[in-house]
């Protein structure tokens, strides 16, 4: 084996095994890596008592309620629903439909949100293409 | 492995002659290019259907993030050509070329807080994209202290090239940590297998700034590999006559 080749060797088998390493801890991590659960997650958790955690999904249709400053409504992955109270500014983005993440606690199936904050998707378009879209 | 043509630039002197062959043309291009995609992006292109004109922060957020990632990706194949070819020409690039990713980067993350406030309602999360970009600017700057840790490039440049190569395991993350985790960011909008979900009108500019990105990041690589190479040349002097 050549120098040349051996230095490949080596520096191919360090890269490896660092890929493995820091792929195990990531898999290890998931949980902890995971920035917000869906409505179906947290409902299978077994949430302790006052744990904090943050719940995404979309704002379901025709659920928003406003009350002075305070706010209710339901966020779905479309297959389980959590309802949310909020008081406090919300995001421009924040409307029905809209994917949202909120942080706060569960209590007594209610979500009590401290923060909300809006999801923005991955399409960007002029807001004639938009109208043209939904009418189709 | 020697058959590569490029490897015909690893003469210092055939590198430096192709680039003042090339210099000025980059140049031009840098110029013709950011105008025209910065202009396009800025006034002449629609507001987006969801984020109004904090849409245009993408031209500058989106081409900064890719140039953060093309640089370093680039930096750990010349590490590895510093490391197995012994290549000094390969080193030199290393060292050029990270304090021009780390900015890319910085100007990324600052960018994507700018347009984060708004759109999402925070500065600042912890979410999977987010925390690897910035791990992507801390080891950009790992590998700029190490360059610095000694006057001899030579040797620091090999601790530096390994920490390139370890370092790239970062760079998937990156790309897919939004497919791979829940985020707060949103999935990819242009490179992905299902095609672009970016309408035409704002995909344009926001391509063609990147080049004018690219371009930039070439002339100011020139400039910096130009300088570091005088600078090897004057280390090896030996007064002794």
């Amino acid at each position: 084996m050549t120098p040349k080749k051996k230095r490949f060797y080596i520096i191919f088998s360090a890269f490896s095994f660092f890929c493995f390493i820091v792929g195990t801890f990531l898999i290890i991590l998931q949980d902890n890596i995971l920035f917000f659960y869906t409505p179906s997650e947290i409902l299978q958790k077994n949430l302790k008592q006052n744990e904090k955690v943050r719940l995404g999904g979309l704002v379901e249709e025709n659920s928003v309620v406003r009350n002075n400053i305070k706010i209710n409504f339901t966020i779905t992955d479309l297959k389980k629903n959590i309802e949310v109270s909020y008081e406090g500014i919300l995001p421009d983005l924040f409307r029905e439909g809209q994917g949202v993440i909120v942080n706060g606690y569960l209590k007594n199936n209610i979500f009590e949100a401290s923060e909300v904050l809006a999801k923005h998707d991955e399409n960007y378009m002029p807001p004639e293409i938009k109208k043209k879209l939904e009418l189709k | 492995m020697t058959n590569f043509k490029i490897f015909k630039y690893a003469n210092p002197a055939k590198f430096l002659y192709l680039c003042e062959k090339t210099f000025i043309y980059l140049v031009l291009l840098t110029i013709i290019f950011l105008s025209f995609g910065l202009y396009q992006g800025f006034f002449n292109s629609p507001e987006d259907y969801q984020q109004g004109n904090l849409v245009r922060i993408m031209y500058v957020h989106v081409p900064s993030a890719w140039m953060a990632l093309m640089i370093y990706s680039s930096i750990a194949v010349a590490s590895c050509m510093y490391l197995i070819n012994k290549h000094l020409l390969a080193n030199i690039f290393c060292k050029s070329a990270s304090l021009i990713g780390a900015s890319f980067t910085l100007i990324a993350i600052v960018t994507g807080s700018i347009w984060g406030k708004p759109t999402w309602g925070t500065w600042w999360v912890w979410d999977a994209r987010i925390t690897s970009m910035l791990v992507l600017f801390f080891l950009y700057l790992g590998h700029m202290t190490i360059f610095n840790f000694s006057e001899n490039t030579t040797k620091s440049g090999q601790a530096a090239a390994l920490l390139a190569i370890l370092g790239f395991v970062n760079i998937p993350i990156i790309k897919f940590s939004v497919d791979w985790w829940n985020t707060l960011h949103q999935p990819a909008s242009v490179i992905k297998l299902s095609g672009p979900t970016i309408h035409s009108s704002m995909l344009t500019p926001l391509l063609v700034t990147a080049l004018g990105f690219f371009f930039y990041f070439l002339v100011v690589l020139i400039i910096r590999m130009r300088s570091e190479i005088t600078n090897e040349k004057i280390n090896n002097l030996s007064f002794t006559d």
